[in-house]
């Protein structure tokens, strides 16, 4: 079998599921408009940048957590 | 030259461009079946990057969501919502299957399913499931198609030749480039889309209201519950929502041609950064509900809202500007088909019909009937496409609501011994079964949930109860992963 995800990085997974899925009646509203957009328009645009946040800490525990894994060259990467 | 003739002419150039990409890219190397559906195995960052882009970006981007926005307005937030917790969930799965399919070669997503679970059957009804749950989201890119012509004509050609071009176009494509050629393409595509993502979400709410706020506020004054779920649905709210947004989430990396994606990348390391990033590209998708949401006040009434965009574009800009920006969209409908065409036929023949029908047959003998599969997919699709006039988003649903039941066979296969081959085929047919049975009678959604996702949490259940009541068998994933590699 495969080697599972590390807790660590299944928690920083988590966190994008509550803050765009499972929070949902929290944020679907209208108001405070931020910048001109309803609420919920904000909310979910700007997780598309908070995502990545997360991932790249899940990124880092994992790759700590098994050296084979760790980036190559960045030349030999290139496609 | 009249207004439609100049945006059909950019449109068919534009087309002209892409595939002569697709055919310069395949002709250069020689096409076996590893080099077809594979392209060897040599993809680094950014060609992956842009192949999974590429299925990320299809014709729902460009009108489905648009059209979800203008029609059912709140609802179409959960497009918003599934998009970067699909890279979450790739990240925890996606390096793992990679790391299979090197390990056995692995090319398809049904081949996967024979080498964990060690049973023909079961990998030739997954191929099966797969094929069939493609046929919708084909049809999608091939209805897509026929919008673009039909209104860049002003309506002067119908929708059913335009589709009969399209088709002939598509299938041409893939015969020719295979993977490779048809990730290059997806450079053209994706940069197309972005600008006119960019643009046309900016510009069109600046002409109409002078920003972004002032579209918003003035829709928020004549519909006030626009916005919000449920909409200008009855019951599209909050728990259709969630159990969409799940659905989604697990069902992305399921469709077979994105399962397959990753078997092109030259390391799992470059998946898991890919993931990481991912969800910045979809940044394209509120750019696109914001046409939509514009579109309620400029256009109100249209009976068909996958027509907003294009419409709003063609009442606001000259003919040129929709020709560019129909071309991109038919470069969207077209890369996506093409890349599912030749998942779905892949599957028929090496994982339905070779290993139970003709055992016999050799690598050369499979790569040309995938061939001849492939005109003969994109003709039911065209079918269907012809003769029903579902929404853009309700064939995506269906889509996710069939190909999502892989789900629970592949997580448990690569991380649990527990679960058994009789237990995954028995929660697959229950899962497909419910959904099926709820969609057909209407129910779809049953007590506010999503068909496919209640369809989902019974397949997980059968999977798990049969799975404990048949005998453990050792997992195809064994040998190669011994015991000490468990931490």
């Amino acid at each position: 079998m495969l080697k599972r995800p590390s807790f660590g990085s299944l928690l920083l997974g988590l966190i994008p599921f509550v803050g765009t899925c499972f929070s949902v009646s929290l944020w679907d509203r209208i108001y405070p408009l931020v910048f001109g957009l309803p609420f919920n328009f904000f909310w979910l645009t700007s997780w598309l940048a908070l995502t990545p946040l997360c991932m790249w800490g899940a990124y880092r525990l994992e790759t700590r957590r098994d050296p084979e894994s760790q980036p190559p060259n960045k030349g030999a990467d290139a496609a | 030259m009249s207004a439609s003739a100049v945006a059909l002419t950019l449109i068919f150039g534009t087309v002209a461009v892409g595939s002569f990409i697709g055919f310069y890219v395949g002709a250069r190397y020689k096409m076996d079946l590893e080099q077809w559906t594979v392209a060897g195995r040599g993809f680094g960052l950014v060609l992956v990057w842009l192949l999974m882009a590429g299925e990320v970006y299809t014709t729902f981007t460009f009108l489905g969501a648009s059209g979800c926005a203008y029609s059912r307005g709140g609802p179409a937030l959960y497009i918003l919502g599934y998009q970067p917790l699909v890279f979450v969930v790739s990240f925890f799965i996606v390096p793992q299957v990679w790391e299979v399919g090197r390990k056995y070669g692995l090319q398809t997503q049904a081949d996967f399913f024979q080498v964990r679970y060690r049973n023909k059957y079961l990998a030739a009804f997954v191929a099966l499931v797969g094929v069939v749950f493609i046929i919708p989201y084909l049809q999608l890119q091939l209805t897509g198609l026929g919008i673009i012509v039909e209104v860049a004509s002003s309506q002067g050609i119908g929708r059913t030749p335009a589709m009969l071009v399209a088709f002939a176009l598509v299938a041409a494509f893939v015969f020719a480039s295979g993977v490779r050629g048809v990730a290059w393409v997806c450079v053209l595509k994706d940069l197309l889309l972005l600008a006119a993502a960019l643009f046309v979400g900016i510009a069109v709410p600046y002409i109409y209201f002078g920003g972004v706020g002032q579209m918003f506020a003035a829709l928020l004054r004549a519909r006030p519950h626009h916005l919000v779920m449920p909409g200008t649905t009855p019951n599209l709210g909050h728990a259709w929502y969630v159990s969409t947004v799940l659905l989604t989430a697990v069902g992305f990396f399921m469709w077979p041609q994105n399962f397959a994606a990753s078997f092109t990348a030259k390391s799992g390391d470059t998946l898991r950064r890919n993931a990481v990033v991912m969800p910045l590209y979809s940044i394209t998708m509120p750019l696109m509900l914001l046409v939509g949401f514009t579109a309620v006040l400029i256009l109100p009434g249209m009976s068909n809202g996958d027509l907003a965009l294009l419409t709003l574009v063609r009442k606001t800009f000259p003919a040129w500007f929709l020709g560019l920006i129909g071309g991109a969209g038919a470069l969207t409908a077209m890369v996506p088909a093409a890349i599912l065409i030749l998942s779905a036929a892949t599957l028929f023949v090496k994982n339905l019909y070779r290993p139970i029908f003709a055992p016999s047959m050799t690598d050369d003998q499979v790569a040309k009937l995938a061939r001849i599969m492939v005109l003969v997919i994109t003709a039911v699709a065209l079918f269907f496409a012809i003769h029903s006039s579902t929404t853009l988003v309700s064939l995506l649903i269906l889509g996710y609501a069939g190909v999502a039941q892989f789900f629970p066979g592949v997580v448990l296969g690569l991380y649990s011994r527990r679960v058994t081959m009789p237990g995954v085929f028995a929660g697959l047919v229950a899962g497909i079964s419910i959904g099926a049975i709820l969609m057909l009678g209407k129910r779809d959604p049953f007590f506010g949930l999503n068909a496919g996702f209640l369809g989902l949490c019974g397949n997980l259940a059968v999977t798990a109860v049969v799975s404990l009541l048949s005998p453990i068998k050792p997992s195809g994933l064994d040998e190669s992963f011994p015991e000490s590699a468990v931490p």
